[in-house]
């Protein structure tokens, strides 16, 4: 079948797509202008989630709720963690990553559906600025980010209205998002590149995709069933009206446990790719690391109730989530391992790319043993809802995640701009982070093991110290991200040029010029089947070889 | 040959981009639809899930009226049952070039979609039992009020259909078949997820 439409034969590409920097404001349908849109939107609402922290923060200075009324500081902590979930942390590790790499490590010119990849993305701004105007309009929601019935039922309705709205479009836009991926990592990959080939990022954002599919929309089905209780008066939640709310929790949790690997595996694939790169070694255990991811894909779906131990849950169903949740320890056990692996023995450049993936496995470590705790039922009943609990998942996605996202933001920046990020700012960037990060968070174990309550103003004035301790590392926080502003910023006009591939990479992305044309290479793809042949000698690497095959064949 | 409109192009990805590289991709359409299919699934899941557990810890409370009648239901299933065996024909027909006789099974398909919601509509008007009664009448009409909106959307899918393809060089046609199975595929799914729905609803 011929294609004989007007547009074939007219210069159609240019009028459709603005090509300066208005593109980025722009329905492109250029996977790399979807992907800088999401990080962009993303750190602004980071920015915003940040602010709110701080309030938080000076708030819990003292024991007293002096700095905020009380249903102010509730509305300033459900939006801290929604922006930070749901405007954050996914859309940058899936969204931003997964949109600007994932084509070019399956050696294809775009997304699998292109448009859909535009509105996913343009689902978001709207969503987020909904959420967080409800804040000026009425009020923003009240019960936290788990929106568990009845408070969610009893507090003011119209935030609660909102911001299950907003959240219903950001899960549309997740699940819309999470299709691509499938199906751009299945069906699009180049011939002759087989998954196994695939560098690990793809099969981390393939698992990630599978847990979107699979478990967003019970989150989206069960905040209808939520709204329908607070304008309906219907009781599916209400007890008062019969309903039960622990069928709300199992429902919640069954998205939301979900959700910390969807923003945790991500990051798992991005250090993965890092990782080699930076210490000239080839990734230790490639094969273990795909199973590890699958399994955990495969657990995490199983787990949710290890969440509500405290609401009545009997006991075959403590044992069951318990064991299955200890279980989870052991693929992430094996990445770990593996990552220390790749480290091992291996030329490492401490840039900041590698100094915040360093961090993230020492963060996330501690993250994942508080994890294993918490998974069994002895602790959890005692610590459940303490702010141990909120040091524990704090570790898990700022520690884990947000650190990766920096990680990768100072190593593909080169890509991206096509200039080098200032490295002494990098580091004081680091320094700064993990400080005012482990500051901020380390105390908190001890706030929750000696009985502070999470999500509440006022505090025993015994833990003043203590919190003050918290809020310095806060501040820390807050300061460390003027040095990495100043940085993206000035680093995009004045930085030094990186080249097509600053840091030596096999993987395919680097193997065209930075940045990247529209549609990602001039001629074909390369072939690369071997993205982490690292081990050679640098003058012996090719780096004029048509691709990362040859590149690995001829450093043999 | 065929030639096909602008629209046509765009729906087929090629304009994307630059003209020298617009290759024409395989068609991953019918891909995504199967994977959104396998989402929406998992809301009604949820759904169900709620439901059963509703129905398992959740005593009716004293007073409560929750009765089902068997046969207007039993009518709707079979009434859905035969709608996918006429979508099915219309799209044998439709790839035979037959388009009159395709528009006819589509517009069949159409009419028992719409007989199935106005059934529907009867039952809703009957029951002794309103939205807000108590906990499984809640659910009753969440479920079966979701799966009716996914009726009346598949039903305007194959109205759109059923008009786009009036003559053999129209958008859906033999050559460009794929609108027509993207809704056959959706309207099987619709029928899929009534009987689940029946069986557990009405019969459990």
């Amino acid at each position: 079948m011929t294609i004989t439409a007007p547009q074939k034969t007219a210069p159609a590409s240019p009028s459709l797509q603005p090509t300066g920097w208005l593109r980025y404001l722009s329905f492109s349908v250029d996977h790399k202008v979807i992907g800088l849109q999401y990080l962009v939107c993303g750190f602004a609402f980071y920015l915003i989630g940040g602010a709110m922290a701080g309030a938080i923060r000076t708030e819990l200075l003292s024991p007293v709720s002096d700095f905020m009324a009380r249903d102010v500081y509730n509305q300033i902590l459900t939006l801290h963690g929604t922006v930070m979930i749901f405007l954050w942390i996914v859309p940058v590790v899936n969204g931003a990553f997964g949109n600007y790499l994932i084509p070019f490590y399956v050696g294809a010119r775009d997304m699998a559906y292109p448009r859909l990849n535009a509105v996913a993305f343009w689902l978001i701004p709207p969503a987020g600025l909904m959420l967080i105007s409800s804040y000026f309009i009425t009020g923003a929601a009240q019960s936290g980010w788990t929106a568990y019935p009845p408070l969610s039922i009893t507090t003011p309705a119209t935030g609660q209205i909102i911001w299950i709205l907003s959240v219903l479009l950001l899960g549309g836009s997740s699940i819309f998002g999470g299709i691509n991926f499938i199906a751009t990592i299945l069906k699009l990959r180049r011939p002759g590149l087989k998954l196994m080939q695939l560098p690990m990022y793809c099969w981390a954002m393939l698992g990630t995709s599978i847990l979107v599919v699979l478990s967003t929309p019970v989150l989206a089905g069960t905040l209808i069933m939520l709204s329908f209780d607070i304008v309906a008066h219907t009781g599916f939640f209400n007890p008062g009206m019969g309903g039960n709310v622990v069928v709300y929790q199992h429902l919640f949790w069954f998205y939301s446990h979900p959700a910390v690997y969807i923003m945790v595996l991500p990051a798992f694939g991005l250090v993965s790719e890092i990782l080699p790169v930076h210490c000239r070694k080839p990734l230790f255990g490639y094969t273990t690391m795909v199973y590890s991811i699958m399994a955990i894909v495969v657990l995490g779906l199983v787990v949710w109730a290890h969440h509500m131990f405290t609401s009545g849950t009997p006991p075959w169903m403590r044992l069951f989530f318990t064991i299955a949740t200890a279980f989870i320890a052991v693929p992430t056990g094996i990445k770990f391992f593996n990552w220390l692996a790749t480290l091992w023995g291996g030329r490492i450049s401490l840039n900041s790319a590698v100094l915040f993936s360093c961090g993230f496995i020492v963060n996330f470590v501690l993250g994942g043993i508080t994890g294993v705790a918490l998974a069994q039922v002895p602790f959890d009943v005692h610590v459940h809802d303490t702010y141990f609990v909120v040091a524990h998942f704090h570790y898990i996605v700022y520690g884990g995640s947000v650190f990766v996202i920096f990680a990768s933001i100072y190593h593909w920046y080169p890509k991206i701009i096509g200039r080098m990020l200032d490295e002494h700012l990098g580091r004081l960037h680091f320094l700064l982070t993990f400080v005012g990060f482990n500051l901020c968070f380390a105390p908190q174990h001890w706030l929750g093991l000696n009985g502070m309550p999470r999500r509440v103003a006022e505090y025993d004035p015994q833990f003043e110290l203590v919190n003050q301790i918290s809020s310095a590392g806060a501040l820390l926080m807050a300061i460390s991200t003027l040095p990495f502003l100043w940085n993206v910023i000035a680093s995009a006009f004045f930085g030094a040029i990186a080249g097509d591939n600053p840091w030596r990479a096999l993987t395919p992305e680097w193997l065209t010029s930075s940045p990247p044309p529209v549609e990602n290479w001039k001629g074909d793809p390369p072939l690369v089947t071997h993205p982490y042949g690292y081990g050679t000698p640098a003058d012996e690497i090719d780096l004029n070889s048509a691709s990362g095959s040859d590149l690995w064949r001829s450093g043999k | 040959m065929t030639s096909l409109t602008p629209q046509n192009a765009q729906l087929d990805h090629i304009d994307d981009h630059g003209a020298e590289h617009g290759a024409e991709h395989p068609d991953h359409r019918m891909f995504g639809l199967a994977a959104f299919l396998v989402a929406d699934a998992m809301t009604f899941a949820g759904f169900f899930a709620a439901y059963l557990t509703f129905k398992a810890v959740n005593p009716l409370m004293p007073g409560a009226i929750y009765e089902l009648e068997l046969p207007l239901p039993t009518l709707n299933t079979i009434l859905l049952l035969v709608s996918s065996a006429t979508f099915h024909r219309a799209g044998v027909n439709l790839r035979r070039q037959n388009n009159e006789r395709c528009r006819l099974w589509l517009m069949l398909t159409a009419g028992l979609g719409l007989a199935f919601l106005a059934s529907q509509m009867v039952e809703y008007f009957t029951l002794p039992f309103g939205l807000t009664d108590n906990l499984y009448a809640s659910t009753f009409y969440a479920l079966t009020g979701f799966h009716g909106l996914h009726v009346t959307l598949g039903t305007l899918m194959i109205l759109i259909v059923w008009w786009q393809c009036r003559t053999p060089s129209g958008r859906v046609s033999a050559s460009n078949h794929f609108p027509l199975e993207a809704a056959e595929l959706y309207w099987h799914f619709v029928d899929g997820i009534w009987v689940i729905l029946f069986v557990i609803l009405y019969l459990l």
